[in-house]
């Protein structure tokens, strides 16, 4: 394990599975699309997580990016994917600049509704907004990849597979090495004990900014991601239910490990399209259960199957985790 | 000056339904610091047992205000006994964890409701107006009012006034308040306090469903409802200070007002007038226009 979270290592695992997008069957293939781009959002909520905050409005970062990159694609015919990506980020990113500083001042439960109340601000928003289609929203084309056009819709798919993994894998691997720097040991002290970190001379509220900021980068980017696979957007992105998907996800996940994130996202995916074809209407009541079953049972999340044996004894959920340094495995 | 009327009666009668929703929210957060996102579920959960309970008295040809008294009281009943089960049965299961998870727990339940009230129910709308007619119209100078309408407000003013009397005036209140101070200490003097965290969640829930109920004759019953309503009981519980019962007031009202205001004014701004009011309230008070803040441990 020890090797594999070696940037070097991960960079390796990301590229594999982008070659294993070759040999997946379609209906895999579009499915880890869905899972890949979550898992972005997800992993911002999980970055956040380790300062102890809970964002409950991701879905604004998410909207603001797929209808900043849905706009400029429409009025400028810019289509290409990997631009698209890049534009969502910073659309999510800017927004995060400026709702960053305002929000790190809030703790807790405090946190969590005003970031609902913001996403729900553009949700009310935007479902009145008759110019960007209101309720129903618009449609934009198909992306297109350093001037190539696909046409062959298996040719499409694997395109947008690879441009997710890739842009979803590099996140995990910066938000690794984001992890073990000295400002992301600092989110563990932050999420323990923020006024003892006060004391230390360092800016708690600073810390929540900045892992804000990072959060709404990638909920951006994962906004653009969502929007290329379904070319089309409507409010439904900036609404609290969306958000609450992707905080189950980073539940799920834990807040350990970054491999944990993609694992967490697919077996969402994985629940969400069996139970469609087997419990039909019934999702909502899968996905309820499915998420009391695992606050219940895996307290940590799915990173505490492999991460947590050498913290046996530590309180599980406790504010301060036993030991401070956590290793994220890829 | 029509106008202003006109969007103050309106107000009011938003307020008083919403009020008796966010009474029971910031209840059960007060009690047991949590706050519950499954509550709207149970708005909807009462919403649909009242539309089936009129809807069946009205097939038996009972007389219209039996159903309207029947309706409040088969909401109120099954809501407080599923509430008592539900915190019994699976709440207690995660007391001690953060308070986040314990939303998150609540969220679960929440999706659960959802879909099991659509498993009994359908998905279809449901009408039971039945006992909105039961009031007449009322004329007030040259605007007209439903009847009905304008009782929510009074029902609304005496549900407060109650639950203020029951926690300030009675022992078991006086219970309910020591609880709500210090659990550990309450447990030590004595007080079953699993027995007052079910009673108060359950009570909670309770006027969640009498809510429901209330508003039932008025709209279609349909899914949907419980997270449009939960959106807005967690405004204004919010706007009022979590646990506060003059604040769940104040808010409710200010929500009202805003929503008929900006329904009359400036329709497109329904929904965000009311968050962007909760926004600015947390900017200028996070702890919530009527809550004291406290000190906290280091």
């Amino acid at each position: 394990m020890k090797i594999l979270s070696h940037p070097a290592a991960m960079l390796g695992i990301v590229l594999g599975f982008v070659l294993l997008g070759r040999v997946l069957p379609a209906w895999t293939l579009s499915l880890a699309t869905v899972a890949a781009s979550n898992s972005l959002i997800a992993l911002g909520i999980v970055v956040l997580a380790r300062t102890g905050n809970v964002s409950f409005g991701q879905g604004l970062f998410y909207a603001a990016g797929g209808y900043g990159v849905a706009l400029i694609a429409n009025s400028w015919g810019l289509t290409d994917a990997v631009a698209q990506v890049m534009i969502g980020a910073v659309c999510g990113g800017l927004l995060g600049l400026v709702i960053g500083p305002l929000i790190s001042r809030y703790t807790g439960i405090f946190f969590g509704m005003l970031t609902l109340a913001l996403s729900m601000v553009l949700y009310g928003a935007l479902v009145k907004t008759t110019a960007l289609g209101g309720s129903d929203g618009f449609n934009v084309g198909r992306p297109t990849l350093f001037g190539n056009v696909f046409t062959d819709p298996r040719e499409a798919d694997f395109m947008l597979y690879s441009v997710s993994v890739i842009a979803t894998g590099l996140a995990g691997v910066a938000a690794t090495v984001y992890f073990r720097s000295e400002l992301g040991l600092m989110s563990l002290a932050v999420r323990a004990n923020n006024l003892r970190v006060e004391y230390l001379g360092i800016s708690a509220n600073r810390i929540v900014a900045i892992n804000f900021v990072i959060a709404a980068v990638f909920a951006g980017a994962s906004g653009a991601l969502s929007l290329m696979a379904q070319r089309h957007i409507d409010p439904q992105f900036a609404y609290w239910t969306t958000s609450g998907e992707f905080v189950f996800v980073a539940i799920l996940a834990g807040y350990q490990s970054v491999a944990a994130v993609f694992v967490a996202s697919l077996a969402l995916e994985l629940v969400r399209s069996f139970s469609n074809l087997y419990l039909p209407n019934t999702w909502q009541l899968v996905l309820g259960a499915f998420l009391l079953a695992v606050i219940l049972f895996l307290p940590l999340g799915i990173g505490s199957l492999w991460t947590s044996t050498k913290r046996k004894g530590s309180e599980p959920d406790a504010p301060a985790p036993g030991a401070t340094v956590t290793e994220p495995a890829e | 000056m029509n106008l202003f009327f006109t969007i103050v009666i309106d107000g009011l009668i938003e307020a008083s339904w919403l009020f008796v929703v966010a009474l029971g929210l910031t209840l059960v957060f007060g009690v047991l610091k949590i706050l519950n996102i499954a509550h709207g579920g149970f708005y909807a959960l009462g919403a649909y047992l009242a539309a089936t309970v009129v809807t069946l008295f009205a097939a038996k040809g009972l007389p219209p205000a039996l159903g309207f008294v029947a309706m409040l009281l088969a909401a109120a009943f099954v809501a407080l006994a599923v509430g008592v089960m539900l915190e019994r049965g699976l709440l207690k299961m995660f007391y001690g964890r953060d308070e986040v998870v314990l939303l998150l727990v609540t969220y679960a339940v929440f999706l659960l409701l959802e879909d099991i009230t659509k498993l009994i129910w359908g998905v279809n709308p449901i009408l039971a107006t039945q006992p909105y007619e039961l009031f007449g119209n009322v004329s007030l100078g040259k605007l007209f009012y439903v009847g009905y309408d304008l009782v929510l407000i009074p029902v609304a003013m005496a549900s407060g006034l109650g639950v203020w009397f029951a926690l300030n005036r009675t022992v078991t209140g006086k219970i309910v308040s020591a609880v709500i101070h210090n659990p550990e200490i309450s447990a030590s003097m004595g007080v079953k306090i699993n027995r007052i965290y079910a009673l108060a969640f359950g009570f909670g829930l309770m006027l969640a469903a009498f809510a429901g109920a209330l508003t039932a004759p008025k709209i279609s019953v349909q899914p949907g409802l419980s997270s449009d309503v939960i959106i807005l009981s967690f405004a204004i519980v919010v706007i009022g200070g979590l646990g506060s019962v003059e604040g769940a007031a104040v808010g409710a009202i200010l929500v009202g007002l805003a929503r008929a205001a900006s329904v009359h004014i400036f329709p497109q701004g329904e929904l965000f007038v009311i968050y962007l009011i909760m926004a600015i309230v947390l900017m200028i008070r996070p702890e919530g226009l009527f809550q004291r803040e406290t000190a906290r441990r280091i």
